[in-house]
């Protein structure tokens, strides 16, 4: 009875329901699971957690004050503490509590990370005057603040300095900005047009014009560029000695104190005086400076913008260049070509191609497009700028197109799919009207064709977006000096490394000098690649839908 | 929606009476088939077909299933290119001009001879832009002209009333019926002198079918019409000729009245009285 229970519950297909749904529910559990770690682990790493101050007693020395985040705690066999030859009592439990505090103060202790045995902390406290201060260089300070200086004369020590810092931290802040703005726009563009003189005047000396007056017209904007970088140099200088004006006497937990001029602080708070709600704010603002601002520090601390600036503009581009070739090639595979052993033997290499290891399209494209064409345009263009390469070096255009012809056959399989499915009768119901073949797709084919275009071009962005390795060979850089988009002419600049989001994971998790503090942000950037993927893939969802809403299909 | 139905219905009795006293010898002719013969690959479809069409009437042809109707229907615009290994052996005159000659312009032969297809196929686009699609082939692009050509393509085919206020409006949420008639508007629209017509109410109600049908016949003032159909009732009611085929064969083709009331051949009679096909 029981086996023929079981033998109709096998024949019914309840376990193949079953089974497939098991998969489908292991699938969402992995990519959410994915998601939360990378999100938990990313996004923690910008709330102010309290700082802890404690005494610190390692059995046989003298106690002394610890200051710091905990960032992690651990157990960790004794067996394993003994061996590695602290002073650890042998006997007792077999595990032990190990901490990791983020101490700061890199200047004074050579590491920003501390490793503790939890059982030697004692008399833990958070006190309010606890002041964290992040610096444009050598990380967090974590002190206390003695007293705020305007031209190395005191204003204000004690319980007043806190206010008078906050004033003078924004009004340096301000200050910073418009130093910042100076230097990037207005002496980024004399630069450019400096540059841009410099190579006027190489060419016509190649070309043999460079005459006298040629020499005087040079000479003469020269002069005046000279003359708008002098003005804004004395402007910068100025600039330069308001910002230093103020700066802060912190002290250390070992008692040390250390004199920092504002201009080097990028913002001071007491984490431990913060209601949630001063946390949450600080955390937002956090949050928005790692999108939006660029990094400092190696890449640990700031932003990541310019990779997500790179990332996006260099798959925008990579979708304007694989479109229309991708859209041609199949047209002509489906439409022209004569069917036969031929276009199946094309069919199939284009099909092969999509299993290419990436790796092998990033040294082709370093060998081809980079050396050999790029090559060619710097001999037959830009003669002037030798031996600087121009277009012969890896950057955005060598990225893009190498990136390009790496997603050429998932276009141009989704788009001969579509070319399939139009109905002959559409087809043939052009050509009775009288228009010719050509007519015909442009007019009637193409346009139905467009959400199996879009099909495959959401593929390609997706392949292409998440895609590392081809590129550190063709134009990814750990540190790009300036956006590859900006208000000098030509704009658009092709030639220029950018920085990107899957290079810049690789860059901070593996390449960083100081590993414990990059690691939050390899989860950060993993997360906000994630995010830039699903929402490029959803704009171009958005407009296949668009698409198919208005081709709705004719079979009925 | 509301008009009665009468409006649309058809007066056998007149239409019948209109049919009197044609002659197939004394019609001007509009295309001549001197002797046609069509190969699919290795396979012969039509054998030495023979026939002229006569200008502005409506010639029906009538067989069974795989007769070569279709087949012959598709030669008159050259739509059988399009099939692969179709072979065509002969020619078709259109004004005493070989369509099948060399470097016969096809697309200038398809505007001068229009289609309209067993299922109705608009394009994917709105009303407007269906009607217009010929006419901006030819490169028309003013609006005035557009406009004009719109409303009166609409109105020969009987459409305008019913979507003159969603002209604008995808062509595909139309009812089939109103769709068949789009496209005989749309293939009105550029002016042809021939319009083919390959089963056009096969895929519709019998409502839809009379209104295309009484289409048909005020159409056929302007135009030379031949129509295929499976539906001896429907070639009876709207042809002036009727040509039977057979088994790639042209077998008998006269005056539509004659050819159902006393033909003249066996396999016509056997046909028509139902004894195959």
């Amino acid at each position: 009875m029981k086996r023929n229970d079981l033998k109709s519950w096998i024949k019914s297909g309840a376990p193949g329901v079953w089974m497939s749904g098991g998969a489908v529910a292991i699938a969402i559990i992995m990519t959410l699971g994915l998601l939360a770690v990378i999100a938990v682990r990313g996004l923690g790493h910008f709330w102010p957690a309290d700082v802890l101050e404690s005494d610190y007693r390692i059995p046989g020395q003298e106690p002394r004050v610890l200051l710091g985040e905990v960032v992690e705690v651990e157990e960790v066999p004794r067996a394993r503490l003994l061996a590695s030859g602290l002073p650890v009592a042998a006997a007792g439990g077999e595990f032990m509590t190990r901490e990791l505090l983020k101490v700061g103060n890199r200047d004074l202790f050579g590491s920003d990370f501390a490793w503790v045995v939890g059982e030697w902390l004692a008399n833990p406290r958070t006190p309010d005057e606890v002041l964290v201060v992040e610096r444009r260089e050598w990380g967090n300070f974590y002190g206390y603040l003695v007293n705020v200086k305007q031209d190395g004369q005191v204003v204000a020590s004690g319980a007043a300095a806190w206010a008078e810092l906050q004033e003078r931290l924004e009004r340096a802040n301000r200050l910073q900005a418009r130093l910042e703005r100076l230097q990037r726009r207005d002496i980024g563009a004399i630069n450019h047009g400096l540059e841009r003189l410099r190579l006027k005047a190489r060419k016509l000396e190649l070309d043999g014009r460079l005459d006298a007056a040629a020499q005087a017209d040079l000479e003469a904007e020269r002069a005046e560029l000279g003359a708008r970088y002098q003005a804004l140099e004395r402007q910068l200088g100025e600039l330069r000695r308001q910002v230093d004006r103020d700066s802060i006497t912190l002290r250390a937990s070992d008692g040390r104190e250390r004199e920092i001029g504002l201009g080097k602080v990028v913002r001071a708070y007491r984490p431990n005086a913060m209601s949630t709600l001063d946390k949450l704010g600080f955390y937002a603002g956090k949050l928005w400076e790692f999108v939006s601002d660029e990094p400092r520090e190696a890449n640990t601390e700031g932003g990541i913008f310019p990779a997500i600036f790179g990332t996006v503009i260099m798959v925008i581009i990579m979708a304007v260049i694989v479109t229309p070739f991708g859209v041609v090639a199949a047209v002509y595979l489906r439409e022209y070509a004569r069917q036969g052993p031929l276009t199946r033997v094309i069919r199939i290499a284009v099909n092969n191609l999509a299993g290419v290891p990436s790796i092998v399209y990033g040294v082709f494209g370093l060998g081809f497009f980079v050396y050999v064409l790029g090559g060619s345009l710097d001999r037959l263009f830009f003669p002037e700028a030798a031996p600087a390469p121009t277009f012969g070096t890896p950057g955005l255009l060598w990225a893009s197109l190498t990136l390009a012809i790496l997603t050429l056959p998932v276009v141009i399989v989704a788009t001969e799919e579509g070319l399939a499915r139009i109905p002959r009768a559409v087809r043939e119901g052009s050509l009775a009207l009288g228009a010719t073949k050509i007519e015909t797709l442009w007019r009637v084919v193409i346009p139905m064709a467009s959400p199996a275009m879009m099909t495959g071009l959401i593929l390609a962005v997706a392949r292409a977006a998440g895609e590392v390795a081809p590129l550190m060979l063709v134009g990814v850089v750990k540190l790009a000096p300036s956006l590859p988009l900006d208000a000098n002419y030509p704009y658009l600049h092709l030639d220029q490394k950018i920085m990107h989001l899957g290079f810049h994971i690789y860059d901070v998790g593996f390449q960083s000098p100081n590993v414990e503090a990059a690691r939050p942000l390899v989860y950060a950037t993993a997360l906000l690649l994630v995010v830039v993927i699903a929402l490029l893939n959803l704009s171009a969802v958005y407009i296949r839908n668009h698409l198919r809403e208005k081709y709705k299909a004719l079979e009925h | 929606m509301q008009q009665p139905q009468t409006t649309h219905g058809l007066d056998m009795a007149v239409l019948g009476r209109s049919k009197q006293g044609l002659s197939l010898a004394e019609e001007r002719v509009a295309l001549e088939v001197p002797g046609l013969n069509l190969y699919y690959g290795d396979k012969q479809a039509l054998f030495d077909v023979r026939m002229n069409i006569p200008k502005q009437r409506v010639t029906a042809f009538i067989g069974p299933s795989g007769c070569g109707k279709s087949t012959l229907l598709r030669c008159f615009n050259r739509m059988n290119d399009l099939v692969d290994g179709c072979r065509v052996d002969g020619e078709i005159r259109l004004d005493g001009r070989n369509i099948y000659a060399k470097g016969e312009d096809v697309a200038e032969l398809r505007r001068r001879v229009g289609m309209v297809f067993q299922k109705p196929n608009p394009f994917p686009k709105s009303i407007y832009e269906n009607v217009v699609y010929g006419l901006r082939i030819q490169g028309i692009n003013q609006k005035r002209l557009l406009d004009e050509a719109v409303e009166w393509a609409l109105k020969s085919a009987a459409l305008w009333d019913e979507v003159k206020d969603r002209l604008h409006e995808s062509a595909l949420g139309l009812s089939g019926g109103q769709q068949q008639r789009l496209v005989i508007a749309r293939t009105v629209a550029v002016q042809p002198e021939v319009l083919l017509l390959d089963e056009p109410c096969s895929a519709l109600d019998p409502i839809s079918t009379l209104k295309v049908e009484e289409l048909i016949y005020e159409l056929k003032s302007k135009y030379t019409i031949v129509i295929v159909t499976h539906n001896m009732q429907q070639a009876a009611r709207v042809s002036d000729y009727t040509a039977f085929m057979y088994m790639g064969k042209l077998v008998e083709f006269g005056d539509t009245d004659t050819l159902f009331t006393n033909p003249a051949k066996k396999q016509t009679e056997d046909y028509i009285t139902g004894r195959y096909g």
